[in-house]
């Protein structure tokens, strides 16, 4: 078993995202305790003690992010969890969404407090649908029991909560394009600096956390930084929820703790690659992520350190199987079709860069291949990395360089022989 | 879109000071809930209505790609060819849609019944491939299951 449970703790019961059942798990206690007790420059001290990391995929210190705000400043502040899920092999803040929606609310509750914010967000992915109607249903119940709304709890402190819905686009999930998607626009990143912390939401300083680092919230103001900081490992603490998917026997979300056996979790908490077939290589947190093969995980555990030494990142959780006999030239295909696909336009380089990507590699399954074409998705590549005004360009670049410097021998057999070196397709052996 | 101005009014309800133009979004979503797509008259309307720029709801138009500028099918088929749901089928479930309602990606059957669309990543990759019509996912299809969807669709 992958370690301490803080967010999957609890049966999942048809009733149990719902009020009834959350406060029967001691729900909302910690709210009511920090709004009678606490100050707010204590909450942030606490969860900036814990040390835990922002889990959309950079994994920055949610504590540090936090303390740019400062109280008392005259201006409002805003608070926006980022439910914009939709990095390809991701669904965690899905489970959160649809199973644990008061314990999101409890935390952004408590944080909108530490922040001194009236007005807070969750922005959703146009797409969610009963994710969409569980967060959005739990916001009511909360209301119509006074954990939102005036005076909370009978306090001077008051919250609105306002659910908002994208309408389908990955850059929306960038923070500073979600935030201009909730201004009513198009959903253009924005350059920075400022930070969003002092320029954010229509100009006024904006926290900006994904909707697993606030869930944590609760838990750590309640136990404290130092139990926190007991699990995981000391650059990483608390745990991680992974969503695993494609050639694994048993796909889902899953909580591990932080410095979890990578191979291990693979092996036996996922019941290994599907059919019982070898393992080629693994996508460890989103598409964005480069590959790391079955040698490169063994020695691996499960926090963002150790995945990045092995040049990778644990990223948004979002892992990805492998099969042995899967095509990584129809891999990368997929991927550079969504990141062509998903460019907003606003910057040259990823809007005229991704489309050049995009009609390399088609050339190059279509059979018209050349063999400078690889060099050149490298230089594209390259070209990309911090020159745009988001980090989705340098995201393709990291994957297709990864994926390349892997498989290159796959690449150069299709360009030379006008077909796959292996069975030509994502299936893998798995279907043949 | 006139008869959709209460339930606008009720969004705005816990929004702060001048945050009208945040609005526009959840009444595009709202209006094309209502219509089926947004039409030229809903864009000057809301324009109006919100007092913002007509050009900044076309753009919200044309960049998301939920919105509808025309109508689609009574079912609205899009079928997931992202990573994870390639490497679970997703081309085999794309190509039994394709035979089984006689039309290509992207067009709508003469009834009028059936659009069938591509999209990427929906977050269900765990339960790979997926199928979203209208509003709702239909997880781990296989055509056995796309045959089951399609009969209780077309009932």
């Amino acid at each position: 078993m992958s370690g301490t449970k803080l967010i999957m703790n609890f049966e999942v019961t048809p009733t149990s995202h719902g009020l009834a059942d959350y406060r029967a798990r001691g729900g909302y206690a910690t709210l009511e305790k920090v709004l009678r007790e606490m100050r707010p420059e204590e909450v942030t001290k606490e969860v900036a003690a814990s040390g835990i990391l922002g889990h959309g995929g950079a994994a920055f210190p949610a504590g540090r992010k936090w303390g740019v705000i400062r109280l008392n400043d005259g201006i409002p502040h805003y608070l926006c969890s980022n439910a914009d899920e939709g990095e390809p092999g991701t669904f965690k803040d899905r489970w959160i969404l649809e199973h644990a929606p008061h314990l999101l609310i409890e935390s952004m509750a408590i944080t909108a407090f530490a922040l001194q914010v009236r007005h807070a967000f969750i922005y959703i992915r146009g797409e969610f649908d009963l994710p969409w109607r569980r967060i959005a249903g739990a916001v009511e119940e909360a209301y119509a029991a006074g954990w939102l709304g005036d005076r909370i709890a009978g306090t001077d402190f008051s919250l609105d909560l306002i659910v908002y819905r994208g309408a389908g686009s990955y850059v929306c999930g960038e923070a500073s394009g979600l935030l201009t998607s909730l201004e009513g626009r198009k959903g253009y990143p924005r350059n920075r600096p400022p930070r969003l912390t002092v320029r954010g939401l229509y100009q006024r300083p904006t926290v900006i956390n994904n909707v697993e680092t606030l869930a944590n919230v609760t838990g750590i103001v309640r136990d404290g930084a130092a139990a926190f900081r007991k699990i995981g490992t000391a650059k990483s603490p608390g745990t991680q929820l992974i969503s695993i998917s494609g050639h694994v026997q048993r796909p889902g979300v899953y909580e591990v703790e932080y410095g979890y056996p990578f191979a291990k979790f693979i092996r036996e908490d996922c019941g290994g690659v599907l059919g019982g077939l070898g393992l080629k290589c693994v996508v460890p947190g989103g598409i964005s992520t480069k590959v790391l093969t079955a040698a490169d995980i063994e020695p691996l555990t499960l926090d963002h350190a150790s995945v990045a030494a092995a040049g990778s990142g644990l990223g948004s959780g979002g892992m990805v199987v492998v099969a042995e006999g899967t095509c990584m030239v129809r891999f990368l295909q997929v991927l550079v079709r969504f990141y062509h696909h998903e460019s907003c336009g606003q910057c040259t380089p990823c809007r005229e860069g991704m489309g050049w990507m995009h009609r390399i590699i088609d050339r190059i399954v279509e059979g018209g291949g050349r063999p400078e074409d690889l060099d050149q998705l490298v230089a594209i590549s390259r070209m990309n990395d911090g020159t745009t005004i988001c980090g989705m360009g340098d995201a393709a670049g990291y994957a297709t360089i990864g994926i390349l410097a892997k498989y290159r021998d796959e690449f150069e057999y299709w360009v030379a022989n006008k077909r796959s070196k292996l069975a030509g397709n994502l299936e893998g052996t798995v279907h043949a | 879109m006139k008869h959709l101005i209460p339930e606008f009014m009720a969004m705005r309800r816990r929004l702060p000071e001048g945050f009208e133009p945040s609005l526009v979004l959840p009444c595009l979503r709202r209006i094309q809930e209502d219509r089926g797509h947004v039409a030229d008259e809903d864009i000057d309307g809301l324009a109006a209505w919100l007092g913002v720029p007509r050009i900044q709801i076309e753009e919200v138009l044309s960049f998301y790609t939920q919105f509808r500028r025309a109508p689609v099918g009574r079912w609205h088929v899009q079928a997931c060819r992202n990573l994870s749901c390639s490497m679970r089928g997703a081309e085999g479930v794309i190509a039994h849609l394709e035979r089984r309602l006689g039309i290509e990606t992207g067009q709508t059957t003469p009834d009028g019944r059936y659009t069938l669309s591509t999209v990427e990543c929906l977050g269900s990759c765990g339960t790979a491939p997926v199928v979203m019509v209208n509003e709702t996912y239909h997880e781990d299809m296989s055509p056995e299951r796309l045959d089951a969807l399609l009969e209780s669709l077309s009932r």
